[in-house]
């Protein structure tokens, strides 16, 4: 007996070593199959979201007959869009608050723009329950689409519409640490609730000034003014580390070769140092600065700010130039350094910046969709704050800070002082037409506390004046709005 | 009413493959007997009749157009016919590699009918001659011994044809891949593998002494660099892959196999760096969106395709694998998983498995060396493409434009997979047969068995003799084997024999 089970054992080891070979290449293979369909399966759950919301899959038409177009949502809760279906099963977008959130949420339409159009998939999909969308499916209902809820805040969305009133212009709150988009406004709107009859009359008004579909916040190019002055003055910080050595004496003008630089309303700002023409925003002095930097290291400082490239954003965008290379003479530089000449930027490239500067340099991609969940409010996808970059080093920014933080105190922004948060900004009157005593306002700046954190607050008034009087108050609603929620 | 039937088929079509698949896998438990394995194929068999029933269903109603029934009609007597021939005249073949491949090419002309009517008809009409033709097969690989004899024949054969769509092959998507005659293109490195196959198998079964692993390996070089250079990345990579694993079990040689893997990773390094068509793949793998306008057009759409089609399936007729560029050849799994749902590509999936299982089981199974090593080859390059092909259209792997066996719209390749299928049932009829004999013989077995017995100990020795020299092992086990068998079978063993004494 014992003789046959070792003879046994021999031969099935014989057996099994002579097929060892084969039984190795059956596992690998089969290994390889395997970890096929754990990808296919990972794919699946984890990373088809981003192949289904790419605006290049055209299946949308197909989901939108099984799917009730999802509502969008602001971070308090508030349903800012959302599909109404009547009696004979006719569906009807509704829009609750009208052209408050028209460039935010966008329209659904003749067409797609904001959060309806990059958000298009998410709403059109639906993750109800899977036996619900089997009963669905089979008495022939649609089913209800994913909610997309922002990073849009209703109370600061509102005082910001509020404040900027009947002025064209343009209105961005950021959230510095995240990149969040707490408001976004952009006037002459329109109420996308009946953008549908009204569309022939808008497209017909081909006055691009007037068009009310552009959302100027990020397609909007202005002349930067003297809030540009942040940029030449880190190019000054960066060429000349004895910077708070520098001392100019403001007699109220300039002569160039072709032209002369005044200070705003011509006020003469005497003997000032670095700080304190940023402070005042004095133009002969930032002149008198533009002509010392060097005009390459200038330009790739702006081209590493984001200028002449595209920005980290879901909306459509226009991007922000300037033009200064060698050959570009003193009146060029000049009006560079104080945001005037050739110079362009949009609202939200001015916010991005200011945002960096608040974030010790770091710029956070600005993004507008917080989470998608579907229509019973269990989570299905989650948008983190994701990191663009270092715009400038953490020192630089702090530099930057305390010259802002002296705008606020002792300059042009001093309708901010003495407030319960910590202010700090540059304002900006950015001539806009050969009549001088025409100008676009402008402030860009943030401010923090203790427990809420910073914000960062960018606008624009179309033809306001000064930004110091009109645009700093408007400034100061949406920060007291925040800080007093 | 349409939406409906549409929306339940889905989930219908499912439970069906999914059935059919438990069954592929239930079947090959080893405690199960004859009688219920004959079972389980019958409900597989019934189970594909009701799918392609359900589906065509389904694509009536949806296009409402007559000669849909038709073409269905003439289908289901197709599979009848296929599987009424195999079961008359070859009822020893493995039931499941029938059922598979009518399964197969079930789910084939479903996606093709809906992609396009007139390619799923082209398709139809190849597949009955492709049919006719291989229903011989397996009954010629189990009678023509002659074939391990071809050595060099074979290896002539492959690179002449190789070479001369190298030169004058139509350039079709950057590789040359075809030729056209008489109005039919075809596409040879879908038949070479096979005749290559054949030729390593026989190469290794007259000896895996060095000399005769660097001929062979020699020549397999020649097959891969001529496919490298006509482009067909696939195609060459699949004649590596089925080279090296031939090259190790008949060598037995690990570190063959590990310093050919090494070679061939350094070889894509090198073809990376060399070839643009090589790059733009591996570019368009790693970000296909970021280079949609061109590259990652295709792999992007096909991503589109799985991903919006979850994993229930936008159902029959519903999406838009039509905007996959190369749907019906290479991207055909894609458009499966859009619309019939990615449980069903999971399912597809494990039946492909299931036939790779069952081509390695009569390997494995296999007494002669030769056969061994041919379904070992032919399994190998039938497992490989299925990997290159879906793992291709996930995203798995890069994008190498290969055809999905049975599945894929293409004459050629549906015809070569065909021949290996039918060699594979051809193996499984030897091998039944054999049983058969062997058992028949009775005391012969016994007075075997005896023998065995007496020379336990001389097997010991042998076992030791093995572990330092296998290869001459094997040339005593076989002539062992031919021995014992002694006269009493056929002229294989005759053969067998001389071969063995054509060593000495």
């Amino acid at each position: 007996m014992k003789k046959t089970s070792t003879e046994q054992k021999l031969r099935t080891s014989t057996r099994g070593g002579k097929n060892r070979e084969f039984v190795i290449i059956t596992y690998l293979f089969v290994g390889a199959f395997i970890l096929m369909m754990g990808y296919f399966t990972y794919f699946q759950m984890f990373r088809s979201e981003d192949f289904i919301n790419s605006p290049y899959n055209t299946r949308q038409n197909t989901f939108a007959e099984h799917v009730i177009r999802g509502e969008i949502r602001s971070a308090d809760e508030k349903v800012l869009a959302q599909t109404i279906v009547g009696e004979d099963g006719s569906e009807t977008r509704y829009y609750p608050y009208g052209s408050m959130f028209a460039h935010a949420v966008g329209f659904d339409s003749n067409g797609k723009s904001g959060i309806e159009s990059f958000g298009n998939f998410s709403l059109l999909r639906s993750h109800a329950f899977f036996l619900e969308q089997v009963l669905n499916g089979i008495r022939n209902q649609k089913n209800p689409g994913d909610n997309v809820v922002t990073t849009l805040n209703y109370s600061i969305q509102e005082i910001a519409y509020q404040a900027l009133g009947e002025n064209r212009g343009a209105i961005v709150v950021l959230e510095p640490s995240t990149g969040k988009i707490l408001a976004m406004v952009s006037k002459p709107d329109f109420d996308p609730n009946s953008i549908g009859a009204e569309w022939d009359s808008i497209i017909s008004n081909t006055d691009s000034e007037n068009s009310i579909l552009v959302n100027r916040v990020t397609q909007g190019l202005y002349p930067p003014g003297s809030t540009f002055k942040i940029l030449t003055t880190l190019e000054y910080i960066r060429e000349h580390p004895n910077y708070q050595e520098y001392s100019y004496e403001c007699t109220g003008s300039i002569s160039m070769e072709n032209t002369e630089i005044h200070c705003y309303n011509n006020a003469v700002h005497g003997s000032e140092d670095l700080a304190h023409s940023f402070a005042k925003s004095c133009n002969t002095s930032y002149a008198n600065i533009g002509l010392e930097l060097d005009k390459g290291k200038f330009a790739s400082l702006c081209n590493g700010l984001l200028f002449h490239k595209d920005l980290p954003v879901s909306y459509p965008f226009k991007q922000s130039s300037f033009v200064l290379d060698q050959k570009s003479n003193t009146d060029q530089v000049t009006q560079m350094a104080i945001g005037q000449g050739e110079t362009l930027v949009t609202p939200m490239h001015m916010a991005m910046i200011t945002a960096a500067i608040a974030n010790q340099g770091t710029l956070m991609k600005p993004y507008v969709v917080d989470h998608t969940e579907n229509y019973q409010g269990v989570t299905v996808k989650e948008y983190k704050p994701s990191t663009y970059g270092s715009l400038i080093s953490a020192e630089e920014a702090g530099k930057l800070q305390e010259l802002m933080s002296l705008v606020v105190s002792e300059g042009t922004g001093s309708k901010l002082s003495g407030q319960s948060y910590q202010a700090a900004g540059k304002t900006g009157s950015a001539e806009f037409s050969s009549n001088k005593s025409e100008s676009h306002a402008w402030f860009t700046g943030y401010a923090s506390t203790e427990e809420k954190g910073t914000i960062a607050v960018t606008v624009i008034v179309e033809n306001g004046g000064a930004g110091s009087t009109t645009a700093v108050p408007i400034a100061k609603q949406v920060f007291d709005t925040y800080f007093s929620l | 009413m349409v939406h409906l039937i549409t929306e339940l088929s889905k989930y219908t079509m499912i439970i069906l493959f999914a059935l059919y698949t438990y069954q592929c896998f239930a079947a090959l438990k080893r405690s199960i007997d004859k009688e219920e394995q004959a079972e389980k194929y019958k409900s597989q068999v019934v189970y594909m009749y009701l799918f392609h029933m359900n589906a065509y269903g389904v694509l009536v109603l949806s296009v409402r157009d007559i000669k849909l029934i038709k073409f269905y009609l003439m289908q289901v007597v197709f599979f009848a016919a296929v599987q009424l021939c195999y079961s008359i005249f070859y009822k020893r073949v493995s039931r499941l590699v029938v059922n598979n491949m009518c399964m197969l090419m079930c789910i084939g002309f479903v996606m093709l009918t809906r992609l396009s009517y007139e390619h799923a008809m082209k398709q139809f009409q190849i597949a009955v001659i492709s049919m006719a033709l291989t229903l011989l097969i397996p009954f010629l690989i189990s009678r023509w011994k002659f074939v391990r004899g071809l050595t060099w024949l074979y290896a002539l054969a492959g690179i002449t044809m190789l070479g001369v769509v190298a030169v004058l092959g139509a350039v079709s998507h950057g590789a040359k891949l075809s030729f056209s005659v008489a109005g039919i293109t075809v596409q040879p490195s879908e038949f070479i593998k096979i005749i290559f196959v054949f030729f390593v198998a026989s190469m290794f079964y007259e000896s895996t002494e060095f000399m005769q692993v660097v001929k062979t390996t020699i020549i397999a070089g020649l097959h891969v660099v001529i496919l490298v250079i006509s482009k067909d990345l696939g195609a060459g990579l699949i004649f590596f892959i089925a080279y090296m694993v031939m090259l190790y079990v008949a060598t037995r040689k690990l570190y063959y196999f590990a310093g050919g893997l090494v070679c061939g990773a350094l070889a894509s390094v090198v073809a990376y760096h060399l070839f643009h068509h090589v790059r733009v793949r591996v570019v368009a793998w790693q970000d296909p969106l970021a280079v949609f306008e061109n590259a990652g057009n295709q792999i992007s759409n096909s991503l589109f395709a799985i991903g919006t089609g979850g994993w229930f399936g936008m159902g029959l007729n519903q999406g838009m694998p039509y905007k996959i560029p190369e749907v019906k050849q290479d991207f055909i799994f894609s458009a499966v998983s859009e619309e019939l749902g990615g449980i069903f590509a999971i399912c597809l999936i494990l039946v492909c498995v299931s036939c790779f299982l069952m081509f390695l089981n009569i390997a494995m199974q296999m007494k002669d060396f030769f056969y061994k090593l041919v379904a070992l080859g032919l399994g190998t390059i039938y497992g490989f493409q299925i990997l290159l092909s879906i793992g291709g259209d996930i995203k798995f792997i890069p994008s190498t434009g290969v055809t999905l066996p049975l599945v894929s719209y293409g004459g050629s390749s549906l015809l070569s997979t065909l021949i290996i299928f039918s060699i594979i049932q051809g193996l499984y009829l030897m091998r039944e047969r054999t049983q058969e004999e062997a058992s028949g013989l009775g005391k012969n077995g016994k007075k075997r068995k005896i023998a065995k017995e007496e020379t336990s100990n001389g097997k010991r020795i042998r076992q030791k003799s093995f572990e330092k020299d296998p290869d001459n092992f094997r040339n005593e086990e076989r002539e062992k084997g031919a021995k014992q068998k002694g006269g009493s079978l056929s002229n294989e063993e005759n053969i067998h024999g001389t071969k063995v004494e054509d060593f000495d």
